[in-house]
């Protein structure tokens, strides 16, 4: 996959850093403002596919992403089961049930396990979105061979 | 507000008809854009902040991909040949569509008018939903945490639709 032009390659550099950063804040914010684990994956996936994108990358480099976002995934959605089944050891014994102390309201430490499920989700969407879209990519690639 | 909305979607319902019947797909794949971008506008009228973040990333996402595939394939529309076949089919859509509109008109007269709820358990939600998950946000508290079953579904759906595309387009790539 080739790239664009320097200009769009330079900004897309640019840019790329600040939607990974918005993307994070979406996520570790999302049991105080809207947004949450869903968004904030869509977002830092968003990032990747603009640097792909804009910069292009060889089959070969992008199979090693796609094997790194693939085991990725796998995990997120993994620690989410193990999160839940963590409920079942400590406090109320009920699966999905928050264990943690909740704290105040409204601040960052807040919520109890929300924040960890928020991450794991953020990981996990971003990762699956990132697997389809490099499978598009490399099928492409090798297709047009 | 409700007038807004109703123009942004007689807008919507004239960019999905245009899509239906363009002769050029990249016009169409545009135009599916303009019913996806309209919806992220009718999600923040109606103070859906969550819904409409999520709306307009992955309608970007999905409008990259649909017009790579589209210049990357071809651009021009199949043409319809009209013989029996076809003329039962548009037959059959007429008499479905016919049912499912007679039905729609029973299910909307016991609508309550939009906005007001009328459900038994989104009030238990509302009501003390900080003290019982410590989140200030409502939707999060609710996704993670009195539906957190159905958040895990959604994201095993992500999971498995990710291992579907890879499992299929290995498959073909080994060729």
């Amino acid at each position: 996959m080739e790239g664009m032009s320097i200009i769009v390659k330079k900004v897309s550099q640019l840019l790329a850093g600040l939607i990974f950063v918005y993307g994070i804040y979406i996520i570790l914010h999302g049991h105080l403002t809207p947004g949450g684990g869903f968004a904030g994956g869509a977002i830092i996936a968003g990032a990747f596919i603009l640097l792909i994108l804009a910069n292009g990358s060889s089959a070969l480099n992008l199979k090693k992403e796609i094997s790194g976002s693939s085991n990725t995934e796998s995990l997120a959605i993994l620690m989410v089961v193990v999160l839940a089944m963590m409920s079942l050891a400590f406090g109320v014994k009920v699966f999905f049930s928050n264990f943690l102390p909740k704290g105040e309201p409204g601040e960052l430490l807040s919520a109890g396990v929300i924040p960890l499920y928020n991450i794991f989700i953020g990981i996990e969407v971003a990762g699956a979105i990132l697997t389809i879209f490099l499978a598009l990519v490399i099928f492409k690639e090798e297709s047009s061979k | 507000m409700e007038l807004t909305i109703s123009i942004i979607l007689g807008f919507m319902i004239i960019g999905a008809i245009y899509a239906l019947h363009a002769k050029d797909l990249l016009s169409a794949v545009i135009a599916m854009g303009i019913v996806g971008y309209g919806l992220v506008i009718c999600f923040l009228l109606l103070k859906a902040p969550d819904l409409a973040i999520v709306q307009i990333v992955v309608e970007t996402i999905t409008l990259v991909i649909m017009v790579a595939v589209v210049l990357d394939s071809t651009r021009k529309e199949v043409e319809i040949k009209l013989d029996r076949r076809t003329i039962i089919n548009i037959l059959t859509g007429f008499v479905v569509f016919a049912g499912l509109f007679y039905f729609f008109i029973l299910a909307i007269q016991n609508l309550d008018p939009l906005g007001a709820h009328s459900l038994r358990m989104s009030e238990a939600y509302v009501e003390g939903a900080v003290e019982k998950t410590g989140s200030v946000n409502l939707v999060t508290g609710v996704l993670f945490d009195f539906r957190a079953y159905d958040t895990l579904g959604e994201a095993v759906i992500l999971y498995t639709a990710a291992l579907g595309v890879l499992t299929l387009l290995r498959i073909k790539g080994k060729k």
